[in-house]
């Protein structure tokens, strides 16, 4: 089960229809001994396409260096599907390299940089496994 | 030259939990070799055929070293090497 404040839910979906067509990433960060995500970080992504997303590997080292100084993790790490479901990709399950993070996906498939519906949903990928968890959407902490 | 490794979550398996550990070595090839012999198994997670793994990052210090010779770059006494797998998808 994934517990995400609604402000946070909101400014990861905002993100996602602000970049579409391309795919949108970041991560909320949160304690490194708990499993609440609390700081929003948006993520450039370096291969500004529709079909793939790549955090820059300067500013993801410059990102890992901040989380350990504050003693965090990426409780949370998304992206965006532009064309196709929020259910991670065979790339995505490739290439899930933090076993402890919850992994959310939104497509924008039918909304695109309107508003309009889009799918929000979370999952863990380990060893290649996915797993769908319910989202709780809980507080409205501003963000 | 000893220097510090750092190493993310998901190769913490190969190091019982350690999130730093020592390892020596002129360049990051021969570090990610002393890695092997103290840490076995993880020098395959790190390069494929000599190289570095496309979605693995290496960095020494500061400096990404895709752009200062790789696998070749030379490392200094003192310095630190951090692993960082690429946060990618589709």
């Amino acid at each position: 089960m994934l517990k995400i404040s609604g402000g946070i839910r909101d400014a990861i979906v905002a993100h996602a229809r602000r970049d579409h067509p391309d795919e949108a990433c970041g991560i909320v960060a949160g304690a490194e001994d708990g499993d609440e995500p609390t700081r929003w970080v948006p993520m450039l992504n370096a291969a500004r396409s529709p079909t793939f997303y790549e955090f820059d590997p300067s500013e993801l080292l410059t990102l890992y260096r901040e989380l350990d100084d504050r003693d965090e993790v990426p409780v949370v790490i998304y992206h965006s599907h532009t064309a196709t479901d929020a259910y991670p990709s065979r790339t995505d399950i490739g290439l899930a390299m933090e076993p402890d993070a919850h992994y959310v996906l939104v497509s924008t498939r039918e909304c695109g940089n309107a508003d309009g519906p889009v799918e929000f949903r979370s999952f863990r990928i380990v060893d290649g496994v996915v797993t769908e968890e319910d989202v709780e959407l809980v507080g409205r902490a501003a963000n | 030259m000893a220097v510090e490794v750092r190493i993310p979550t998901i190769l913490r398996t190969y190091t019982d939990g350690a999130k730093a550990v020592d390892a020596s070595g002129a360049t990051v090839a021969e570090v990610i070799d002393d890695l092997e012999a103290r840490h076995g198994g993880i020098k395959e997670r790190l390069v494929d055929g000599g190289d570095l793994r496309r979605f693995i990052n290496v960095y020494i210090n500061d400096e990404d070293v895709r752009f200062t010779g790789g696998v070749d770059t030379p490392v200094k006494d003192g310095d630190t090497l951090v692993v960082l797998p690429a946060v990618a998808g589709g």
